[in-house]
């Protein structure tokens, strides 16, 4: 390229394209291209060239995002042609980063080469930050790490973002140094300049001694000092093969709740200029900003755990396999974040060693709602599924289980400690039917699907559980052919406010209506589709985010269980090819 | 170690055209036994088979129940596909969602097993994932990226809340799933940082890396990933947009209804009159309608609707309803939208596309779907 847009020797011009041809190339670059003459003044520019900086004129002097700004008077030729470089200095200019090169072209001439960069995160790793001013660079890292560091919950996420932020930054290796858990081992993360994303491992905790300051940074002992540290010696798992020999280290301790959150250590490449006092400035920044997203992470990541270990226990059971039937179950609670609620379902397996002295019983479902909503409601949820479970090693019949539930329920010191639940004992009879002994306390009662597709109610009451001595049952028992469902559910589905108008009540009457629509369904699609439908209404079709939030109705928890007489090899019952809803 | 899988595939399909369970799950598992690739089970039996039964179902020839008691088979057989496979961990860990409000889980399910295999990390959240739900989630396990299905164009406005809400706690989208256009426009537009049409597609995408941290679209530069998606979720939405999501209860109100149905009536009085049956469903494609026509005024994409009105009316035709139902209820919905010239203008493309529908037909053939709007399509 060099000398093609030079016009000095004739020789070469004939050999080569023609001169229109070269215009129309230079024409149609992308990259802009400037010819100054010995003076100083622009004698060609491009198109690209004079998109990027506006003010290139032929004839006149080359602006100031060409030659850097000088003393009047103080424009020389040899001022406005530096030594060329092959990577050129980046400019801001109107708001643009534009990348400069300049060649000399003999006879002190200029050519200038102008290309914009993309002001792309992943290239900030790239960029020589010492071509930036020091107050831009300082804004940009502030508002980086602000926006970064507040992001995540994560505590790994929130070390990789400090180890990214530190590489932009301030150094070409960043490493964060997470606290031993473990006592013998401590994790690291570590990002290193122009290699993607950061990598990750562990180490044990001693191989902190073999970076000068770092076990009291990881102790918290060296507080907050910093500072710049010999890198003599430095270890070889602290940068990656191939990274050089480092020449300059920082280690700073993250600052947590009390506790150190880790330490950071920030390595510069021998022959890089070592860290000045901006930069022990913005490292230290960049350590108390770490520290504090860690720690938060760290804390939240605890009681999260802690919530997961708690909740565990209240969440839905996996429903097992039951010879000769098929059960499937849904919850949803109405609180969106947390998965738990007073709505709840369970299924009681006989024990496996009837020699032990333990009642012998069919397999038992129950599906129930306690006063209240949200964790407090989901604890006493757990306690009448816990308690029944306690219950079932004494006693078997459905009616007298409830009769102690509710004397259980009644001594409970907590307030409000009203439930009520469907119980069903299930029991293969041949033919491959299904019967189920039910008993009703004070809940809707369930819903049976027939082999022709209709639906029945369930004739079977009795009173609530956890508000009078005495209660009241009829139970009853349900037979159910091979292919039909008995579905167990709660208000929560029949009493949801919604619908295309926003204000109507689901009821019983469309549930019935939607049962009767999945006539031959395996149980599993059944209760997905119940569960698709009830929720379509109550959000009038927005999704649940937006109609809880357009809807603003009180939303109930809302649970459903159903049985399926037999199994796999399912019979597809009526085909019905009526017109059904266009969203299958 | 290419096989012509048509032949399994036709045997899957009546399989789980029978709500065969036990033959659906055998015949999956086999074939892993006998040496196909359990990614090629997942795509070139399970998928297909179910992508034929959403055929089906738009053409009648399938009722509703069969269609999903199929859809609950294939579940199970996708479910026993990825039990049946022990992959090396390669990747990092992926969490996978359905967008809130999108039941149509098993396309997404198929990509979340097929990224499994391929050694990522995988949560599978399920169906209808609403975003406090994800983005708790995302907070506790700290993945590298979230891939995000969704189906139903109608879930997009949910979807790009959600695409934001990631990006937000710095966490990178791959959004798949027919939902998001046929050509990933509207990934584009609500700005993932990447789009897959296909399973298979977004592990290959997956693994070629995606930003760490993506760009949020607020004012910030364009930080997209380098396949095109994402350049900045900006211009959705809008005042009518707004306007229509505030009042689509009243647009679906009684007073609107009837009028749809007074019109009906009449139109058809010579033949006997519209049944009671038919006006019930009408009331439902009217509200099918209406959020279509939302989600194309969100997106502002006239096509978005045409296609959803297209593929309305030969769904409704294929059940012996005329189309003329589908261009009188959308002529009601212009009267009444008085103040909305740009939804007046989508539903005008709607009734023309409608009309183009509207031949003389019989009853029972086959229709051919054009745009792939409702089933399961993204695999």
């Amino acid at each position: 390229m060099k000398g093609a847009t030079g016009s000095a020797d004739p020789r070469h011009r004939a050999a080569r394209p023609s001169l229109d041809l070269m215009a129309a190339l230079l024409e149609r670059a992308a990259e802009g291209v400037v010819l100054c003459d010995a003076d100083g003044l622009v004698t060609m520019a491009n198109p690209a060239a004079v998109r990027l900086v506006p003010q290139i004129e032929v004839g006149l002097p080359a602006p100031t995002p060409l030659v850097p700004p000088a003393t009047p008077g103080s424009v020389t030729p040899a001022s406005v042609t530096p030594a060329s470089t092959a990577e050129g200095r980046s400019v801001t200019h109107d708001g643009r980063v534009i990348r400069v090169r300049v060649e000399e072209m003999g006879e002190g001439r200029a050519a200038w080469y102008l290309s914009e960069e993309t002001p792309r995160r992943t290239q900030k790793t790239q960029r020589t930050e010492t071509q930036r001013t020091e107050k831009t660079q300082r804004t940009e890292f502030l508002l980086e790490a602000a926006h970064r560091l507040s992001a995540s919950l994560n505590p790994h996420r929130c070390a990789r973002a400090a180890t990214e932020l530190g590489v932009a930054f301030l150094s070409d290796a960043a490493i964060v140094l997470l606290p031993p858990a473990s006592r013998r081992r401590m994790e690291w993360v570590r990002a290193v300049s122009g290699r993607g994303g950061p990598d990750e491992g562990v180490l044990p905790a001693a191989a902190a001694a073999e970076v000068p300051g770092l076990t009291d940074a990881l102790t918290g002992l060296h507080n907050g000092a910093g500072g710049r540290q010999d890198p003599g010696g430095t270890p070889d798992w602290l940068v990656p093969e191939g990274f050089g020999p480092v020449g300059h280290l920082v280690v700073l301790p993250l600052p947590g709740n009390g506790v150190p959150a880790g330490a950071i250590v920030l390595a510069r490449r021998a022959g890089r200029p070592p860290f000045d006092d901006d930069d022990q400035v913005m490292a230290r920044d960049l350590a108390t900003r770490a520290g504090a997203a860690i720690s938060a992470a760290s804390l939240f990541r605890e009681q999260s755990t802690i919530n997961a270990i708690l909740i565990g226990d209240l969440l839905p059971p996996e429903l097992p396999e039951i010879e000769g039937m098929r059960l499937a179950g849904r919850l949803r609670a109405s609180q969106q974040a947390g998965a738990i609620g007073g709505d709840f379902y369970d299924v009681y397996l006989p024990e496996a060693a009837p020699e032990t002295g333990i009642v012998e019983r069919p397999p038992l479902i129950i599906l129930g709602d306690v006063c209240g909503k949200g964790a407090r409601a989901a604890v006493l949820a757990g306690q009448v599924r816990h308690s029944l479970r306690t219950l079932l090693l004494l006693e078997s019949r459905p009616d007298r289980l409830l009769e102690l539930l509710n004397r259980s329920l009644l001594a409970s010191p907590s307030p409000n400690s009203y439930v009520t639940l469907v119980l069903a004992a299930l029991r293969v009879a041949p033919g491959g039917h299904v019967l189920l002994d039910l008993a009703v306390a004070g809940h809707p009662p369930p819903l049976v699907l027939r082999r022709d597709g209709t639906v029945e109610e369930v004739d079977v009451r009795g009173s609530i559980l956890g508000a009078l001595k005495r209660i009241s049952l009829w139970p009853v028992t349900l037979d159910l052919a091979p292919g039909e469902v008995c579905l167990l559910y709660s208000d929560g589905i029949t009493e949801a406010f919604g619908g295309p108008r926003g204000r109507e009540m689901f009821g019983e009457e469309r549930l019935k209506e939607a049962l009767a629509s999945c006539a031959g369904m395996p149980a599993d699609a059944l209760v997905e589709r119940l569960e698709q439908l009830s929720s379509e209404w109550l959000c009038g079709g927005l999704g649940d985010g937006l109609g809880g939030v357009l809807g603003g109705g009180q939303r109930d928890d809302r649970a459903l269980l159903a049985v399926r007489a037999g199994t796999g090899r399912t019979e597809t019952g009526p085909t019905q090819t009526g017109r059904t809803e266009t969203s299958p | 170690m290419t096989r012509d899988l048509g032949d399994a595939t036709g045997r899957y399909l009546e399989l789980i055209g029978r709500g065969d369970e036990y033959g659906a799950v055998d015949l999956a598992v086999g074939l892993i036994d006998e040496g196909v690739p359990a990614e090629d089970v997942l795509l070139k039996v399970i998928a297909p088979g179910q992508r034929r039964v959403g055929e089906l179902w738009a053409s009648n020839e399938w009722s509703v129940a069969r269609e999903h008691a199929a859809t609950a088979v294939s579940e199970r057989a996708v479910a026993a596909v990825g039990g049946r496979v022990r992959p090396t961990p390669a990747h990092g860990r992926v969490a996978v969602a359905c967008a809130d409000g999108e039941y149509h889980a098993l396309p997404t399910r198929i990509m979340a097993e097929v990224l499994r295999l391929r050694g990522w990390h995988v949560d599978f959240l399920g169906a209808s994932v609403p975003g406090p739900h994800l983005i708790t989630h995302l907070h506790q396990t700290g993945p590298d990226v979230v891939a995000l299905g969704c189906t139903l164009a109608t879930r997009l406005p949910r979807a790009h809340a959600t695409i934001a809400a990631c990006q937000a706690v710095g966490i990178p989208v791959l959004a798949g799933g027919a939902g998001f256009g046929a050509d990933g426009r509207y990934a584009r537009l609500l700005g993932a940082d990447a789009w897959a049409p296909a399973a298979d597609v977004a592990a290959d995408r997956l693994a070629a890396g995606l930003p760490f941290f993506p760009a949020t679209h607020e004012g910030a530069p364009d930080g997209g990933a380098g396949d095109g998606a994402g350049d900045g979720g900006a211009r959705v939405g809008g005042e009518e947009y707004a306007y229509l999501t505030r009042h689509r209860a009243d647009l679906l109100s009684r007073v609107v209804l009837s009028r749809v149905m007074d019109t009906l009536r009449e139109a058809h009085a010579p033949m006997g009159g519209y049944s009671e049956r038919q006006l019930e469903h009408t009331s439902e494609d009217l509200e099918h309608i209406a959020d279509f026509l939302i989600a194309a005024m969100y997106v502002d994409d006239a096509s978005l609707f045409t296609d959803f009105v297209t593929w309305t009316c030969r769904v409704l035709v294929a059940r012996n309803v005329p189309a003329e139902s589908v261009v009188l209820g959308l002529r009601v919905f212009r009267d009444v939208l008085t103040d909305c010239p740009r939804a007046r203008e989508l539903l005008a493309e709607g009734v023309a596309a409608a009309r183009a529908c509207c031949q003389p037909i019989n009853g029972t053939q086959p229709i051919t779907r054009t745009a792939d709007l409702q089933t399961e399509t993204s695999v």
